[in-house]
């Protein structure tokens, strides 16, 4: 056993973790975070991502060990005292889910592509979102979810 | 899948994972961004005993110029590579290589060194390293050594780099030349069924030098000299593709489910004429 130390979504945890515990599997099945999905198992659809300092990560291809003194981020920390964030607002105006089972990580993703470029093209958000597999094939209104969170986070960076 | 069980030690210093490596033995591996290395143990196909985790060494994170040549770090990300304004300055091979990489999540945790340590014949890094003739930094227990690129790659998912050694650091000269990395996939995120990475220098309109590496056509990453010669002094597009056709000099490439050996050494073709293409235009 391992000790490690790390913050999921503000919240410090302290847990002794068998070292080839897998991120995402601790996520779900120690922290009860069963947001983050395991889809491929294989590093491929990215239902898994997280944020791991901020930056994107596919959580099923990462060791707990290795998120020692890390700060992660899930799908259950992007909402801040029971406002949505503006990337899960625009999927539910946009219709970014069909059957809801990638969205998670589409969320996930999208914010860390918004931190890297926060006015990103169609073709661009396309393209980042490569590590992201919808099998209902919603990417059209995916995209267009991006579209408007990253237009509406820029307004209220503007704002503010 | 979880992988087949393993002891854990952090290294606080590259001579610390030395150390641990040496005590470990011959199944102890150095884990990295373990973006190649955790798929294989997930799938056992890799069943360390020992895993050193030098992730959290912060001084192999680095990029660091002269003028002549840029020292980048092992544990530099894809991402960090890709998002250098420095490296997209002196070595924009380097940097058009490293965007191309899997995806962004992929990005954000696979390291150079890694990648190079590897050696998948598939991978993208080691391609463009290849061609900008870079040497690989190795340290071990008696001191440090350098290996040329040419000379690191032995066959598939073999090296240089001995059991006990660690890979600490890239050294790529700065040529002015310009770099374009084309592959070609199926699927957004797949391997390169082939990758081509050209290093091109022009005078006056015409190629002055030419570097071509080669991904996934053969069990190392490989330059295709014939092409490189043939492409210096050319400057119209029917010289670049005649030049591109003498990539059939290297040999029949492997094939397999994804390509016969026919369709690889077509399409290196196409890619090459293709990146030169992008150069001269």
């Amino acid at each position: 056993m391992t000790r490690i130390s790390l913050s999921v979504n503000g919240v410090q945890h302290e847990a002794d973790v068998e070292p080839r515990t897998l991120l995402a599997y601790f996520l779900r099945e120690r922290l009860g975070l069963t947001g983050t999905h395991i889809g491929c198992d294989t590093s491929s659809c990215g239902a898994c991502t997280v944020l791991l300092n901020g930056q994107s990560v596919k959580s099923c291809t990462a060791l707990a060990v290795q998120a020692d003194g890390a700060r992660v981020t899930t799908v259950e920390g992007l909402a801040e005292d029971g406002d949505w964030h503006p990337i899960q607002q625009a999927f539910h105006e946009h219709h970014g889910l069909q059957c809801g089972f990638c969205t998670p990580g589409m969320l996930m993703a999208s914010v860390g592509i918004l931190s890297e470029n926060p006015d990103p093209t169609d073709q661009e958000i396309r393209h980042a979102l490569e590590g992201n597999l919808c099998r209902c094939t919603g990417y059209q209104n995916i995209v267009n979810a991006v579209l408007a969170a990253a237009e509406d986070m820029r307004s209220s960076a503007a704002a503010s | 899948m979880i992988p087949a069980p393993f002891e854990y030690e952090r290294a606080t210093s590259v001579a610390h994972a030395l150390e641990l490596m040496a005590q470990g033995g011959e199944d102890a591996r150095l884990l990295a961004g373990g973006h190649s290395l955790l798929p294989l143990m997930r799938l056992r196909l890799a069943r360390p005993t020992l895993l050193v985790d030098i992730g959290g060494l912060d001084d192999l994170k680095y990029v660091s110029g002269n003028g002549d040549a840029i020292e980048i770090g092992a544990l530099t990300t894809h991402h960090e590579i890709a998002d250098s304004h420095e490296l997209g300055e002196a070595c924009p091979l380097l940097t058009t290589t490293a965007a191309q990489i899997g995806d962004p999540q992929v990005r954000h945790r696979g390291t150079i060194g890694g990648s190079v340590a590897h050696a998948d014949p598939a991978s993208d890094l080691p391609t463009a390293l290849l061609a900008m003739d870079a040497e690989f930094v190795i340290e071990a227990v008696g001191g440090s050594r350098s290996v040329a690129a040419a000379d690191f790659f032995e066959g598939p998912f073999m090296s240089a780099l001995g059991d006990g050694e660690i890979l600490t650091s890239i050294r790529v000269p700065v040529s002015g030349a310009s770099g374009v990395y084309r592959k070609f996939n199926r699927r957004a995120q797949d391997w390169a069924i082939v990758g081509v990475a050209a290093l091109i220098g022009t005078d006056g309109g015409a190629i002055s030098s030419a570097a071509i590496g080669l991904t996934n056509m053969g069990g190392t990453p490989l330059r295709a000299e014939a092409v490189e010669a043939s492409l210096v002094g050319v400057s119209g597009a029917d010289e670049v593709a005649a030049a591109a056709a003498q990539v059939a000099d290297i040999g029949m490439p492997p094939g397999d489910e994804q390509a016969s050996a026919e369709y690889r050494l077509h399409l290196a073709s196409v890619l090459i004429r293709r990146a030169v293409g992008d150069v001269l235009t």
